[in-house]
């Protein structure tokens, strides 16, 4: 027992000195896909931590049905060849059984709907954002708009393989960052001006599509600093694995900061176009 | 029948067994054996194609960075054909045109399908239909996934003449499977011998009957969708265009309403197949034949009234989003109510594990594994964060590329001796197995690991974390590629075969009406009405 445990801190020591904890150290957490995961990306907000907790209940009813049938499999593999037994019965029917594998499935999905009802109504939007985010796709960029914030707007493209510079994720890592304050409730519409994409960070546990023609509202909060990736999921075209998102959760006074900085530099871009005509 | 006047002129007594010359019997065929051999073999050439679709896919998804399929667009339109290609060119054609054409006739004692005529037509719609989907790929032009959304499938980004040669392969292959469906209802209610009640059916009868039902009601559907968008590409209509007063998420509903049935459609013959084989090989009668009539019956009527779970994240409301996934979890009880049945069936039986039944116990398994991670994706609230990844991707394979595709199988090894008279190769019809499941379990599984953290599906290119997986999952197609060789081995192996197969060669667990007719069985069967007691 205590061989197994030692085993299992050991691994779980490798596993976080190879991959999270660099990241920590340098610019908060991060919340990336890792080689060779098996199971859903560390939750960094609310809502993903609602999602992992139905899922992980979920996971281990639907693994015990699958070693159940697999088991009974085996068994009557087993137990009921044409070796071990010559004369097969000519039974046919069973009420009580029959009414045993309607009902019991029954219970499990009712056990199981019970708290996915709760979360569909959780996720759904948020009665008090602290900020609204507008997301528009585009084929092939994002583009977040900052109503709130004297509707500040960036553009965010992928980096280049060319332009990658140590440290950043191909295929993951943008030129402008999607900027939110930590610990907020963030109030996200997401629509689109060409063809449907679809917003989607796993670490926040949030995901839209961004259709042409309507604008759908969602809500996500960042819990720590850091950088959460995510990518266009729904397909867009050409470029469709180009588009990815990068989020950065910083403090509120870092994110006003930024905010002022952006502005001047938004402005500052915006000049020679004034001035050229 | 179109060949009897002749037979008569030139005097031959055995009549019933006179095939006419090769174009009047394989081009203006209206007998069900032959259409079925026909849907057959043009399955095993869709399936030839879209599994060399998904080879190349495999190959350019092995590692990041990879340059054999360079173009996004190019990538697109791979995807999209190997979806419509597997599903109506290889899975339907096998399941419906090719087992429903040769058996439903045979297992309900009448001597061809109630409109022959119909039944040729039915199947030389799909040849145009399968070169107009190859137009569409070889032009690089249907790049819109199979789920034709619009905006990116209308003329503004999907400009090409090959979207529309894709849309139009659809509507006939629409048409071949709703005139198909139609003459399988009118055979199956009024062609039945003296005797066999509805409910002494056998269950592969009741499963083609249900899925007749569900392709009549569905792919209307599917034809008014396309129908809108190709008026929305060519004719200035705005059914799809938000800027003319249209709505994308509407054809989203419209495509669902069709695409949901649609998954049942092609998992339903399946499960005719499995239960006779599993009763077969069991030598007991099929366990619970109500309850596995009228959960095939429930899982075709509740199959209609869950399409928007595939909407979750298109803006449907909260309250729709929970209806949707209350009554898609409610298929998990019909479903739960077939996979005990089985496992009763096999209980106390005395069970030979010749091929069909490897296959159809491999089905059990890989659709339980489906199944239940269906029960996952059904979930709105954790949709939300599997939705469109490999999750999903793994999830539909393993019921429909695993699940269909092995009843496919399963159902080939257990009547090529009574389609075609000869024994297939019993070893390597376990090779093929055993490679299949090792294969397709090394491709699917590890798919799982790759949805979770949030690979995107329809991805040419991702992040280097995604690399492991994507690795073993390619390795795992390439196996199942060279298994699929083994394959069309075996059929060469049994077509060159000169032994000859008995009347029931599976003894006495095969119980159904086939049985009773020679291998193969007459070009006319059934001159005399059997009578069931």
């Amino acid at each position: 027992m205590r061989m197994v445990k030692w085993l299992l801190a050991a691994v779980a020591g490798i596993v976080f000195s190879l991959t999270a904890a660099p990241f920590a150290l340098a610019q908060g957490v991060v919340g990336a896909p890792r080689a060779w995961e098996m199971g859903m990306q560390r939750s960094f907000g609310p809502i993903k931590d609602r999602i992992i907790e139905l899922h992980n209940l979920v996971l281990v009813i639907i693994t015990l049905i699958t070693l159940f049938v697999g088991g009974l499999l085996v068994w009557v593999m087993l137990r009921f060849n044409a070796r071990r037994n010559p004369v097969p019965s000519q039974t046919s029917h069973n009420t009580i059984l029959e009414i045993a594998w309607t009902v019991v499935p029954v219970l499990i999905l009712v056990i199981i709907a019970i708290p996915s009802f709760r979360l569909i109504y959780y996720q759904d939007r948020t009665p008090d954002p602290d900020m609204t985010i507008k997301v528009t796709g585009h084929q092939w960029y994002w583009e977040f708009s900052y109503p709130d914030q004297g509707n500040l707007d960036i553009e965010s493209r992928y980096v280049h393989d060319e332009d990658l510079k140590p440290g950043q994720l191909r295929l993951l890592d943008v030129d402008n960052q999607l900027v939110i304050p930590v610990g907020k409730k963030v109030r996200v519409l997401t629509t689109s001006t060409d063809v449907i994409h679809s917003f989607f960070i796993p670490a926040l546990g949030v995901q839209r599509y961004a259709i042409p023609g309507r604008t759908i509202e969602t809500w996500m909060e960042a819990e720590q600093p850091g950088t959460f990736y995510g990518e266009c999921n729904q397909i867009c075209g050409q470029d469709h694995s180009r588009m990815p998102i990068s989020v950065k959760a910083v403090s509120e006074a870092d994110f006003k900061t930024w905010v002022d900085t952006a502005k001047k530099s938004a402005s500052a871009a915006a000049l020679p176009k004034i001035a050229a005509k | 029948m179109a060949a009897s006047s002749d037979t008569h002129a030139q005097g031959h007594g055995d009549d019933h067994d006179h095939k006419p010359g090769f174009v009047a019997r394989w081009l203006f065929s209206t007998n069900h054996k032959d259409i079925g051999t026909l849907y057959l073999i043009f399955a095993v050439i869709g399936g030839l194609v879209g599994g060399l679709l998904s080879e190349i896919m495999r190959a350019q998804l092995q590692f990041p960075n990879n340059h054999i399929v360079t173009e996004g667009q190019e990538w697109n339109t791979i995807i999209t054909s190997h979806g419509l290609l597997m599903i109506f060119f290889s899975v339907m054609p096998a399941l419906i045109g090719g087992f429903g054409n040769w058996f439903i006739p045979l297992m309900i004692g009448a001597p061809d399908m109630a409109f022959p005529r119909l039944n040729n037509i039915s199947f030389w719609l799909l040849p145009p239909a399968f070169l107009l989907i190859c137009i569409g790929l070889v032009m690089g032009e249907s790049g819109s996934g199979w789920t034709l959304y619009p905006p990116l499938s209308n003329a503004t980004y999907e400009a090409g003449m090959g979207m529309d040669c894709t849309l139009f392969a659809l509507h006939l292959a629409g048409l071949s499977s709703l005139l198909g469906s139609m003459n399988f209802i009118v055979t199956i209610f009024n062609m039945r011998a003296p005797g066999m009640t509805l409910h002494k059916m056998p269950l592969f009868i009741w499963s083609e009957l249900v899925t007749a039902f569900l392709l009549v009601l569905a792919v209307p559907v599917l034809a008014g969708a396309i129908t809108m968008l190709i008026c929305d590409r060519n004719f200035g209509t705005a059914f799809f265009d938000p800027t003319g007063g249209g709505d994308p998420v509407l054809f989203q509903h419209l495509f669902w309403f069709f695409g949901h049935p649609e998954v049942y459609i092609m998992i339903l013959p399946g499960f005719g197949i499995i239960s006779h084989v599993i009763s077969t090989f069991s030598k007991k009668p099929i366990f619970g034949y109500l309850g596995m009539v009228y959960a095939m019956v429930a899982i075709g009527v509740v199959g209609f009234v869950v399409w928007a779970h595939h909407m979750y994240l298109s803006g449907i409301d909260a309250d729709t989003r929970a209806y949707f996934m209350g009554a898609t979890l409610v298929i998990a009880v019909p479903t739960g109510i077939k996979i005990f049945s089985w496992i009763a069936t096999m209980w106390g039986g005395s069970i030979e594990f010749k091929t069909p039944m490897l296959w159809a116990i491999g089905f059990l398994f890989v659709f339980t594994l489906g199944g239940v991670t269906g029960v996952v994706c059904a979930n709105a609230g954790i949709d939300e964060v599997i939705h469109n990844t490999y999750y999903i991707v793994a999830h539909f394979h393993y019921v429909l590329s695993l699940g269909a595709v092995f009843s496919i199988f399963c159902g080939f090894y257990y009547w090529i001796g009574k389609m075609s008279g000869k024994p297939y190769p019993e070893f390597w019809g376990k090779v093929h197995f055993w490679m299949t499941f090792i294969g397709v379990n090394m491709t699917f599984f590890p798919q799982h690991f790759l949805g979770l953290p949030g690979m995107p599906r329809r991805y040419p290119d991702y992040p280097a974390a995604f690399a492991g997986w994507n690795f073993i999952s390619s390795l795992g197609a390439y196996v199942s590629g060279c298994a699929f060789l083994v394959f069309l081995y075996v059929c060469y192996r049994t077509f060159t075969s000169k032994e000859q197969v008995a009347n029931n060669y599976w003894g006495a667990g095969a119980t159904t009406l086939e049985w009773t007719q020679t291998s193969p069985p007459a070009f006319h069967t059934y001159l005399e009405m059997p009578r069931i007691s």
